[in-house]
């Protein structure tokens, strides 16, 4: 193809994007387009799946039967989840196993917020409520995103994490609410994962490289700091209703703009974490490759009697 | 050894409407398929029976001969009800 055609091509593209129609897995599409969305896509699987781990160091120590099934539905959703991502990434032609291959070789991103450690039960409900929370503000936006299979899966995604929410939620106003030591944990919690909250909503627009193309391609609706605002304006409200305090003296209603001015966030700490020096990042990492590794056998086998299956049909054929 | 193959996975949401395309999975046969299919697709009652078909085996057309493809009933208006002019006095036709 000429360079002129591909242009024509790419014009034809974009106006398409333009006049709100999807795209399609086999419909042409620039090389970009297809290396951005296995990127985000791929990046957004990967985070679903890792982000069952840090959960997973509860299920077995829940308060009770009830918070026990709930974190376990929770965090099956979070799988299902990612399935429905990486199914969807595979149809832009690349394999799982490239995928998983990427996220175990470090190539691959996932989101840094993962690689906070889960130190008290308190931490299950600060999870669901800010970081499922800042999550749906991230996601909503994308179920209208121009690429079909992705926003199909986020539809899906989006209708099941309000209870995500909403569990959190009622675990932190719950302790809250009960003893003294209770709510300390309820703010201890609150204050080790508000600033990751934030910054899970990405960098500072002045600072963000893929946002001016991304918005074009409908893969980001809003931009960072819209979002960043609009979680910390419908949040602040639901600590004071819970009677916790936000960590972050700055923190103050702006009459003017009817929304919150609030303080600075450490962006080196962001940086550091992403780059793979959190406090859990190789803890992540390995669990993943063992799961991967170590079940190399239970699929071979799968694999192994599915094919003796298969032969008998045949042999029974003949 | 192999990787498991891909299935594409179609769930009916009650009796009365069709089987709709929802996503892929990968499995080792097809028994897996569908019990993966239930465990991904439909863990909050979303469906009263699943197909799983083999990727491999769908054939599809190509978008990018829609023009030709699709060309034969582009031209054909007379296919549709109001291409008829009929007088008002004719209430329900």
């Amino acid at each position: 193809m000429s360079d002129r055609e591909v242009k024509n091509l790419e014009e034809m593209f974009d106006a398409k994007i333009a006049r709100d129609e999807k795209i399609e897995p086999k419909d042409w599409m620039p090389e970009k387009y297809r290396q951005t969305h296995i990127r985000q896509m791929s990046q957004h699987a990967h985070s679903e799946i890792v982000g069952m781990l840090p959960e997973g160091n509860w299920i077995s120590r829940a308060p009770s039967l009830k918070r026990k099934v709930a974190l376990l539905a929770k965090i099956q959703d979070e799988a299902g989840h990612g399935l429905y991502l990486y199914s969807a990434t595979e149809t832009l032609g690349i394999s799982r196993e490239e995928l998983y291959e990427q996220l175990h070789s470090g190539k691959a991103k996932y989101s840094s917020i993962f690689n906070y450690p889960t130190l008290t039960w308190a931490d299950m409900g600060a999870i669901g409520w800010l970081v499922d929370g800042a999550a749906i503000i991230n996601q909503v936006p994308l179920c209208s995103t121009s690429f079909g299979p992705y926003a199909r899966a986020m539809v899906r995604v989006c209708k099941e994490e309000s209870f995500h929410q909403r569990q959190g939620f009622q675990i932190i106003m719950t302790l809250a609410e009960g003893s003294q030591e209770q709510k300390e944990m309820a703010q201890d919690a609150l204050n080790r994962w508000w600033w990751p909250s934030l910054m899970m909503l990405g960098p500072l627009d002045a600072e963000s490289i893929h946002t001016e193309q991304s918005m074009k391609w409908k893969l980001k609706r809003k931009s960072n700091d819209d979002l960043r605002q609009q979680f910390i304006d419908q949040t602040v409200p639901q600590a004071e209703m819970i009677g916790l305090t936000i960590p972050d003296p700055d923190l103050k209603w702006n009459e003017e703009k009817q929304s919150y001015d609030f303080g600075e966030m450490n962006w080196d700490e962001f940086w550091q974490v992403v780059k793979g020096h959190g406090p859990c990042n190789k803890e992540r990492i390995s669990a993943r490759v063992n799961a991967w590794e170590n079940g190399k056998w239970v699929r071979d086998a799968a694999m192994a009697y599915a094919e003796k299956q298969e032969n008998k049909v045949v042999k029974q054929a003949i | 050894m192999k990787n498991w193959p891909l299935w594409e996975v179609f769930i009916r949401s009650k009796n009365g409407l069709e089987h709709r395309h929802c996503g892929s999975l990968h499995a080792s046969d097809a028994t897996m398929a569908l019990e993966n299919a239930r465990d991904v697709y439909t863990r909050r009652m979303e469906g009263v029976s699943i197909w799983v078909v083999p990727s491999t085996e769908i054939t599809a057309s190509n978008p990018d001969d829609n023009a030709e493809f699709f060309e034969p009933a582009s031209d054909k208006i007379y296919r549709h009800p109001t291409f008829y002019e009929l007088p008002d006095e004719l209430k329900h036709m």
